[in-house]
């Protein structure tokens, strides 16, 4: 130990150490720090007594409250199941949207619960508010792909469309122009049809060299008229709805490479009561027929 | 000759590897390697051959002098990736290039990290340890060329790691993403480090080792020995880029998260009080203020830091014992962490009046206050009650954030500009006023970046765990998404102040480097000075 002085600012005594000029006071430690600290550990203490806490060899000590988050977040889902029971028992029972939504309590609950598993599983595709994006239909309009009714609605749910699911929904739009079916031509000149079906200004000759292929290749689904059949899945194609796009490039490009977006089958994830809940939520959102 | 042999072998196992590389991202960081220890091989030759002498009893400055430089361009480059990135979250769709794999966020947001923790705090740790260590034991540094293979043997691990994130190459592990091949040299670098600072404490000519080495060598110990085993992994192939890691499941979230807590606790805390303990004293001018709170803060911090990494995993398939042993460490860390708050603000007694006049000093004073701020907020977190809500929120990236800018940021930006005129011996720094400018710019950066994260996180806590009536949940995760746009905003731009008075700083730094001085903003100064008190 070198000299040790007094600070003079501070009238505290120095450890006599010097490092580089630095030198040390010799303060000692703050009572209130002090005191925190123990109150910190004698709480840990306790804390460890009463909580699962300090492992053995052969398990944990469990703490004296017996306390496990596991068995409280169980019981937490549980009681929720119980209260829920009734209603969700109600909703697989149901057969029409009638039968749910002349009982307002029951409506509700299904607008709720529907609500909430849209947002978790449909709103990342369909948008928030079910307004949809290119390649994902609106389910805010009038135009049903594959109709709109609650048993309809339920079905697609539960199927998918071209999804995994053995019963699923499915239709075919040919890539025309990839596969060979038709030549470049041809595909323009059908682009004209087309346009010219949805009521837009196209030119003549070239719908009416179209005509021909139409009438062999897209009336079977599409229909004479190309107003689509929700049966086998063909929108309308007089309408201003697409869902790729109505430009003569969306146009062209379907066509050529074809569309096949894909659905998900919900029967893995949901129950049959939630797809119910999610069906009456969809229906609602303002197209339901 | 050590070093010779490492660069030996370097060359053969690059040359082995570039040749024969199992994947073109493990060719092209063979090929970096060969070039580096080429380089590395030429430039120990002719230093050899020069017969430069080295003066035993002068201090190594020109390391240090390399540091700071490496640490302002480092600095600037991980600030401004984090500005990109807080941009690429306000703005998801305008800034997405999908044809550019490269500017996606999951490959800058780990170059963020790594570059503002690893390549700048990393750079700012070695130089100050470098010139403290040697200052406070008033000896040379040990081991001749071997500091100067710690330096760019860092660097280059640095630039191995940020050009692997950019190529994709990861081992999806958070602070510990490159792989295999840059971890093992990352070990010879930090153990020739560990060397280096042992080496010159040895022969220190000071009966007694100054708090600040404790600190730092507690920071190279530690971090060898986890960044060591969360690293432990078995390569697909030796001459291949992936590699999987020991551990699986819990148990890897567990190692991930002792090691990810500790990177916090003794690279950005144990390491940064080190520079504290040495820079505030030596600019305040005042002894520190207590020598007995030392010993028993820095003790009590390594003894609890290291137990608390489980309050990362909260909730989740990690036995509730140890959640619980974790919290508790945290909470009891609460006061050994104040420990070094206390003794860096009162260290100021006698001196306050310095907080007026002395901008570099007020840094670090208001980074000392951000490490205290930041030292409550942790363990708070860490109840698993208020972590409940705190958990994969904004409100860790807030807290994060007042640690890395608040405290590890502003303690780092007083070491430099202590650094700058002391190394390159200048009177004082270029403009005084500059600093001025630099402190308050960033400091509104950082109140905004803080308090947005705050504002952001809680709400976003809240509205997950929002019930309706049936106990349904009340919103969709893209409606939470929706409602933190403008705090993601906001806090864009307050990273871009901080970035902008870094920038302001690196200019200042320059020009004192150059030895220019603005004279009139000191020629006040010296009036007063001259002029009797009243």
């Amino acid at each position: 130990m070198t000299d040790k002085e007094i600070d003079e600012p501070t009238g505290v005594e120095t450890t006599g150490h010097e490092w580089d000029g630095i030198k040390e006071l010799n303060n000692p430690l703050p009572r209130w720090w002090l005191i925190i600290l123990w109150i910190t550990v004698i709480w840990s203490v306790i804390y460890w007594v009463l909580m699962p806490s300090w492992p053995g060899i052969t398990g944990h000590f469990a703490g004296l409250r017996n306390h496990s988050e596991r068995a409280n977040v169980d019981a937490a889902i549980a009681a929720l199941e119980t209260e829920r029971s009734a209603q969700m028992q109600q909703l697989l029972s149901a057969t029409s949207i009638d039968e749910i939504e002349r009982d307002p309590q029951l409506l509700q609950f299904a607008m709720n619960a529907g609500g909430s598993l849209f947002g978790d599983n449909c709103a990342t595709c369909h948008g928030a508010g079910g307004q949809g994006f290119v390649g994902y239909p609106s389910l805010v309009d009038d135009t049903w792909l594959w109709g709109g009714t609650l048993d309809d609605i339920q079905k697609t749910l539960h199927h998918g469309i071209r999804s995994t699911h053995p019963e699923t929904r499915l239709s075919i739009m040919m890539a025309y122009g990839e596969t060979g079916a038709f030549s470049s031509d041809q595909i323009d000149d059908l682009v004209e049809y087309v346009t010219y079906l949805s009521g837009r200004e196209a030119d003549s000759e070239a719908v009416v060299r179209a005509r021909a292929d139409f009438t062999q290749q897209c009336v079977s689904c599409h229909g004479a008229d190309g107003t689509g059949d929700p049966q086998q899945g063909a929108p309308d194609l007089t309408d201003a709805i697409w869902l790729y796009g109505g430009d003569r490039k969306d146009l062209r490009e379907t066509l050529y490479y074809g569309r096949a977006g894909v659905m998900p089958h919900w029967t893995e994830r949901l129950s049959d009561e939630q797809i119910t809940a999610l069906a009456v939520y969809v229906h609602s959102l303002g197209g339901g027929e | 000759m050590v070093i010779a042999a490492i660069l030996l072998i370097g060359v053969l196992w690059s040359l082995f590897t570039a040749a024969r590389a199992a994947d073109p991202l493990m060719g092209a960081h063979a090929a970096m390697f060969l070039i580096a220890m080429t380089v590395g091989a030429f430039a120990l030759i002719s230093h050899l051959s020069s017969g430069h002498v080295v003066d035993e009893n002068a201090y190594e400055t020109g390391i240090v002098k390399a540091g700071v430089v490496a640490s302002v361009f480092w600095g600037i480059a991980g600030f401004l990736v984090g500005v990109v990135i807080a941009a690429q979250l306000a703005f998801p769709s305008l800034l997405y290039f999908p044809e550019l794999a490269w500017t996606n966020f999951g490959r800058l947001r780990p170059l963020h990290t790594s570059a503002v923790i690893f390549a700048f705090g990393g750079n700012v740790l070695i130089a100050t340890s470098f010139y403290v260590v040697q200052r406070t034991s008033r000896a040379r540094l040990w081991g001749g060329l071997t500091p100067w293979f710690v330096f760019w043997g860092y660097n280059l691990f640095i630039v191995i790691a940020a050009t692997g994130y950019l190529m994709g190459i990861t081992q999806s592990k958070e602070y510990a993403e490159p792989e295999w091949y840059a971890d093992i040299w990352l070990t010879i670098v930090w153990v020739a480090y560990l060397l280096v600072f042992l080496g010159t404490l040895l022969k220190r000519k000071e009966p007694h080792i100054y708090v600040a080495n404790w600190f730092y060598l507690a920071f190279i110990v530690t971090i060898a020995m986890l960044h060591i085993v969360n690293n432990l992994a078995v390569p697909v192939s030796l001459t291949g880029s992936k590699s999987y890691s020991l551990f699986s499941g819990v148990q890897d979230a567990l190692t991930q998260w002792w090691y990810g807590h500790n990177a916090v606790g003794f690279f950005l805390t144990a390491g940064f009080l080190a520079i504290m303990y040495y820079f505030i004293p030596k600019k305040a001018e005042r002894p520190v203020y207590s020598y007995r709170l030392s010993i028993v803060h820095f003790w009590s911090l390594i003894f609890l830091y290291i137990w608390a990494g489980p309050h990362h995993l909260h909730y989740t398939a990690l036995p509730e014992w140890a959640q619980t042993l974790g919290m508790t460490f945290s909470i009891m860390l609460w006061m050994p962490s104040w420990g070094g708050m206390i003794n860096g603000l009162m260290t100021l007694s006698g001196a306050w009046d310095k907080l007026r006049t002395d901008p570099v000093l007020r840094m670090m004073v208001v980074s000392v206050a951000f490490y205290g701020m930041s030292t409550f907020e942790g363990p708070l977190m860490s109840i698993r009650s208020v972590n409940s809500l705190s958990h994969y929120t904004d409100w860790t990236i807030g807290h994060v954030h007042s640690g890395a800018l608040g405290w590890v940021g502003y303690i780092s930006f007083g070491a430099l500009y202590c650094l700058v005129p002391w190394l390159w011996k200048r009177k004082a720094l270029y403009s005084r006023a500059l600093v001025e400018w630099h402190f308050w710019i960033s400091t509104l950066g950082i109140l905004l970046y803080i308090t947005s994260m705050w504002v952001s996180g809680i709400m976003q806590g809240l509205m997950w765990r929002a019930y309706n009536e049936f106990g349904f949940l009340e919103f969709s995760f893209v409606e939470t998404v929706e409602a933190m746009h403008p705090y993601y905003i906001i806090r864009m731009v307050g990273g871009l102040l901080f970035l902008i008075g870094a920038f302001v700083m690196a200019y200042n730094l320059w020009r004192t480097a150059r030895g220019d001085i603005r004279e009139k903003e000191y020629a006040r100064d010296a009036a007063l000075a001259a002029a009797p008190a009243e």
